[in-house]
């Protein structure tokens, strides 16, 4: 297991390189000289080539990319150009609340992706069954964002009830479970659990349909087992593959939450994304999907060591 | 996203008779819910085509006075935008930009990543691990995160767009065709090809490609479904198509203004996004499911 675990770590170092190379990249790709972003247009020519040599774009680019990534390693990612703050702060502040959203998205699209997906297979090809994989199908292949706008447009505009924006008193700094602020996590939580749920739903009808065709669920009935019995040794072997899906839906809407953090004004990661590229704010941009691309190869590496665990079978090579 | 690699490795394998795309077909007619998605597509595809002949207003012509009117007013049966134009031809207009940046990326991803994959998958040992490590860094992205990502730093446009969904479906597309060609590749009549002396590029061209396009052309129909939402989602964000320009997501984004004035008005394009997307979804189910024998 441990040899198991070291291998996984090791293969995720090239990984990681290659994805901080690619964020490297962005800024670079984008049109024009990097430094029209950082100075002001009518900045004379001495103060440019004062500023190349600071940020370094006069070196080559592979030393740039080992300054950069040495910094990046110390924790600094530099400034962002419309607030002056370092990008660091900007995005772990975020990322707090981006995390509260997230994880509350996944635990109910989980559970009720998971019982969808349960009964489904479990009553194959029934009525049940044919609603379950319908309600899948919608999940999937509804655009989410417009989602939450119909959320806002049903319970914030028609009825009333639930606030439209914003994560409540204190803004973005202060977040307490406490009804005040959970009124505001309700619609987008629900809107992004759309998301992990028909994924869910699909992933777990399959697993227990298949599980119930194997021939030691057979052997369990012919011994005797009751429902209630065989059940558990379903859930049981299902629990593996459903676990690594949850964990690997929670990486994607961290990374992917930035629209319908932009629907709700929720003050997280990817709201900060969408002011980035809307204020052409380049090194927020870049340090943004540096710090959440590396939570999901992480989330990654976690997701295979825990199913691998879980599962000994896995544990191949 | 439901196609794993097993699955459509699996169809790889498939023995083919000549009468092989009739049972596909009739297998498809036979599936009711397909057909009608198919259906739908096909009718979407067509109003992007005949847009100008279709709609009853220039989809750019505003009016200050008509500036949102309701859904039902006279002479706009689906109301009037932010800018007073007419929201019904508006959406078919639409039609036409939303399909493109929607549909274009996966078939240049699709034709990109099946010759990496294949490559990869016939060539095997160093190129194809090579390969396959780079793809994986591209792939260490959410696929939201990577287009946002790319056409950010590359700002606004519809060649951006497309070039970072582009981008964004190759390495997903690559490692399908990466490994329906390696079990291809391990099949006898390949190993019998490479006996006889046939070249590479001939048993490639003669053997493998035949077997393996089907699989990777499903796979990528499935991706049709999420281009469509992330491209949709690009112009939402203001990346993407820009104004004047009907599309379905840039029409959301400018309307999200208005939905406290009017509401429904303001989810409109939205419904168009989620029916393009939800039709080619079930339809590719469908084209899967007829694909795969085993049924």
């Amino acid at each position: 297991m441990l040899s198991f675990i070291l291998r996984r770590i090791i293969y995720t170092v090239p990984i990681m390189l290659g994805v901080s190379l690619v964020c490297f990249a962005l800024v670079h790709i984008s049109p024009g000289d990097p430094l029209v972003s950082i100075l002001p247009p009518d900045a004379s020519v001495e103060l440019q080539e004062q500023m190349m040599a600071i940020y370094g774009f006069d070196r080559s680019y592979p030393e740039q990319f080992l300054r950069w990534l040495g910094l990046a390693l110390q924790g600094d990612l530099g400034n962002s150009i419309a607030t002056g703050r370092p990008v660091v702060t900007e995005v772990f502040n975020a990322v707090g609340n981006t995390l509260i959203l997230a994880v509350t998205a996944t635990i109910i699209g989980f559970t009720l992706g998971g019982l969808f997906g349960f009964v489904a297979g479990y009553f194959r090809d029934s009525w049940i069954d044919k609603l379950a994989t319908a309600i899948s199908v919608v999940g999937v292949s509804v655009p989410h964002y417009w989602l939450g706008m119909v959320m806002v447009i049903i319970f914030s505009v028609e009825l009333r009830w639930l606030p439209a924006t914003g994560a409540g008193p204190g803004g973005s700094s202060q977040w307490v479970w406490d009804w005040e602020h959970m009124q505001y996590l309700i619609l987008p939580a629900i809107t992004m659990s759309v998301i992990p749920m028909g994924i869910v739903a699909r992933t777990v009808r399959a697993l227990v349909a298949d599980i119930l065709q194997q021939e030691f669920v057979s052997g369990l009935r012919a011994k005797g087992l009751l429902d209630r019995g065989v059940l558990a040794h379903v859930i049981k072997n299902a629990a593996p593959t459903a676990l690594a899906v949850m964990g690997l839906q929670l990486g994607y809407l961290l990374g992917g939450s930035i629209l319908i953090e932009t629907v709700f004004s929720w003050p997280g990661t990817g709201f900060l994304l969408g002011q980035a590229i809307f204020q052409r704010d380049l090194p927020l941009l870049q340090g943004t999907i540096l710090v959440l691309a590396m939570f999901f190869v992480i989330l990654n590496l976690l997701v295979d060591v825990g199913q691998t665990a879980l599962d000994p079978r896995l544990q191949r090579g | 996203m439901a196609v794993t690699t097993e699955s459509v490795a699996h169809l790889a394998t498939i023995e083919k008779s000549q009468g092989y795309w009739r049972s596909v077909w009739t297998r498809f007619l036979r599936d009711k819910v397909a057909v009608c998605a198919g259906l739908v597509a096909a009718g979407l595809v067509l109003m992007a085509i005949f847009a100008p002949w279709i709609a009853p207003a220039d989809p750019l012509d505003g009016s200050m006075i008509k500036r949102l009117s309701p859904i039902g007013t006279e002479g706009y049966p689906l109301g009037a935008d932010e800018l007073g134009r007419d929201m019904l031809s508006r959406l078919i207009y639409g039609a036409r930009l939303s399909l493109f940046m929607g549909v274009v990326p996966v078939l240049i991803a699709f034709i990109i990543g099946s010759a990496i994959g294949i490559a990869a998958g016939y060539l095997g040992g160093w190129v194809n691990t090579v390969t396959m490590r780079v793809l994986d860094v591209l792939y260490a992205f959410p696929s939201v995160l990577l287009a946002i990502a790319i056409s950010g730093a590359l700002g606004a446009g519809i060649l951006n767009g497309l070039l970072s969904l582009t981008v964004v479906f190759i390495p997903p597309i690559a490692r399908v065709a990466e490994s329906v060609t390696t079990s291809v590749r391990k099949l006898e009549y390949i190993e019998a090809a490479l006996a006889s002396g046939a070249s590479s590029i001939r048993i490639v061209r003669d053997h493998v490609l035949g077997n393996v396009l089907g699989p990777i052309f499903v796979y990528a129909t499935s991706l049709i479904s999420v281009s469509m939402i992330l491209a949709a989602g690009l112009s939402f964000l203001g990346l993407g198509v820009s104004p004047p320009n009907a599309e379905w997501g840039l029409m959301l984004n400018t309307l999200r203004n208005a939905i406290y004035v009017q509401p429904w008005l303001a989810a409109l394009p939205g419904v168009m996004i989620f029916l393009t997307s939800i039709s080619f979804n079930m339809l590719s189910d469908g084209l899967r499911s007829a694909m795969d024998v085993k049924q």
